[in-house]
């Protein structure tokens, strides 16, 4: 799973982060490759909500889990081969350059 | 006999253990089963060998043992086919497995090894830990001593770095070669810690530290055997011998630090001296300058001199300004200082270390004062030098640095 990361603020127009300059090649790229399982982009915090179930009693808060600088702006499960071949994906993925991409393996069974 | 077995069996401890585990790891990709398969086959040859005698290759021999041992075990977890066969392939009787990858230009395991324990995925300790543990065989209990933490502690960090090697799919190889230029200074880095490590450790007669410096040097010579075009690689082996060299005469009988200046020049190593020269010339040629070569040429000019007053100070300045270029740090900047305190003089040093001060960059660090309070020392400003030596023994570290210390502020008063 890549967890795409950066700095709303960044970019005061809520975008979706497909049409991130660069983005769409990467995806063409990665589907070519077999890489690119699926991929979206996540509206802005401003439209998030957070639940949490304590002792039965279900907390809605608006905003989201972390009040943070970067927030994470979308995701791109992937499959490949070893570490290094996803890095090289994450690597070449636009926001890359001015976010952050988080690397995560999934829990396989 | 047992005795004679016994130290067969410590020599091929350190020839064979990486090599053996690198092996089994590359087989079955299962870090913890190849390491206690080995273990196994170490503890076998102890117990037999003072018996049946020592067979006639070793090496051989505890690879088999340990490839039976894995074997077994993993045909007792029911694991997957291929894994068995191509341990049963392994039989081969000189022990020496074929590596017929697609990256056979790299024939050796522990060289695989040493890329996947130093891959940037993981934290810079655990990769010392790692190679430390899987390839020299030092135990966790040992591993916490060179970190100073608790074994506890350091078992977690393994335990979580093997973890995250087999979860995070890291692989077990050396990488294709435009991955390389990004991953040596990785492995270089993790290999000169290692020296160091050794090295530094001037108190004390541990063995462990002492055996560090030997298999580093041991590892970087399988890397620049493997990469013989890698001028860092080439640059780390030299700057490691040039400083090996020189271990006998750095500390003298009450174990006291004696300085490069006061060391008895007889008892560096003259062979050492000679192959770290003849392996940087080998770097130098290659035309790619990098700060392992630059240190490595300091240090050459250090060991070539025949005496302290032979030293080529101006050359060293030369040197220690590209390092500056190069590599940028407030230490380096420090290093410069002095040698431009010996080439240009003691005042133009001092000019440097007074802008190094003000930069406050090297607050805490002893060898900042120390070298203030030689350099005031030569100008005759006895009472600042005085106050310098003092500063310094606030910041020292080890006892042997504190005593070093000690000894110069003494003289520096009683003149």
């Amino acid at each position: 799973m890549l967890m795409i990361c950066g700095d709303e603020s960044y970019s005061a127009e809520p975008a979706a982060s497909s049409s991130l300059p660069g983005c769409e090649s990467w995806q063409s790229e990665m589907k070519r490759r077999g890489i690119l399982l699926s991929s979206a982009g996540l509206r802005p915090t401003s439209d998030a909500t957070t639940v949490r179930v304590r002792d039965g009693e279900t907390l809605i808060v608006d905003g989201p889990f972390a009040e943070t600088k970067e927030q994470i702006g979308g995701f791109s499960l992937i499959e490949c081969a070893d570490l290094d071949e996803a890095l090289e994906v994450a690597s070449k993925h636009p926001a890359a350059r001015f976010g952050t991409v988080e690397v995560r393996p999934i829990w396989e069974s | 006999m047992t005795s004679d077995a016994e130290s067969v069996v410590a020599s091929a401890f350190r020839e064979e253990w990486g090599q053996i585990v690198a092996t089994l790891i590359r087989i079955t990709g299962d870090w913890d089963l190849s390491e206690e398969s080995t273990q196994d086959a170490f503890a076998s040859a102890l117990e037999r060998w003072p018996v049946d005698g020592i067979p006639r290759r070793p090496g051989a021999w505890l690879t088999s043992v340990a490839r039976n041992r894995a074997h077994d075990r993993l045909r007792r977890d029911a694991v997957g086919a291929a894994k068995l066969r191509e341990l049963a392939l392994l039989a081969r009787a000189d022990g020496a497995a074929e590596n017929e990858d697609a990256d056979g230009a790299f024939p050796d395991d522990r060289l695989r090894l040493i890329f996947t324990c130093c891959h940037p995925a993981l934290p810079l300790e655990a990769r010392v830990a790692l190679t430390l543990r899987s390839l020299l065989g030092l135990t966790t209990a040992e591993i916490a001593r060179v970190f100073l933490v608790s074994e506890a502690t350091m078992s977690q960090r393994l335990v979580r770095a093997k973890r995250k090697i087999r979860n995070a799919g890291i692989p077990f190889r050396v990488p294709p070669p435009h991955l390389l230029p990004e991953r040596i200074p990785a492995v270089l880095g993790v290999l000169y810690l290692l020296f160091t490590e050794g090295y530094a450790a001037t108190s004390g007669t541990d063995l462990v530290r002492r055996s560090l410096c030997s298999e580093a040097i041991r590892l970087t010579r399988v890397l620049a055997a493997l990469m013989p075009d890698e001028p860092e690689v080439l640059g780390l082996l030299a700057l490691m011998l040039l400083h090996d060299a020189r271990h006998a005469a750095r500390v003298d009988d009450a174990g006291d630090l004696v300085t490069l200046e006061e060391q008895d020049r007889t008892r560096w190593n003259a062979a050492e001296i000679a192959e770290g020269v003849g392996v940087l010339d080998r770097a130098l040629r290659l035309g790619r300058l990098g700060g392992y070569q630059l240190q490595a040429a300091i240090a050459a000019c250090h060991c070539t001199a025949v005496d302290p007053a032979d030293t080529d100070w101006a050359q060293i300045c030369a040197l220690y300004e590209q390092l500056v270029r190069l590599t940028p740090s407030p230490v380096v900047e420090l290093n410069r200082a002095v040698a431009v305190g010996m080439a240009e003089g003691p005042e133009a040093g001092l000019a440097l270390i007074e802008k190094l001060e003000a930069s406050d960059a090297l607050a805490n660090y002893h060898l900042l004062p120390a070298a203030r309070a030689d350099l005031l020392r030569r100008l005759d400003r006895l009472e600042e030098a005085a106050a310098a030596y003092r500063q310094a023994l606030d910041l020292a570290t080890t006892d042997a640095e504190r005593r070093y210390l000690a000894r110069r502020l003494a003289e520096t008063v009683g003149t």
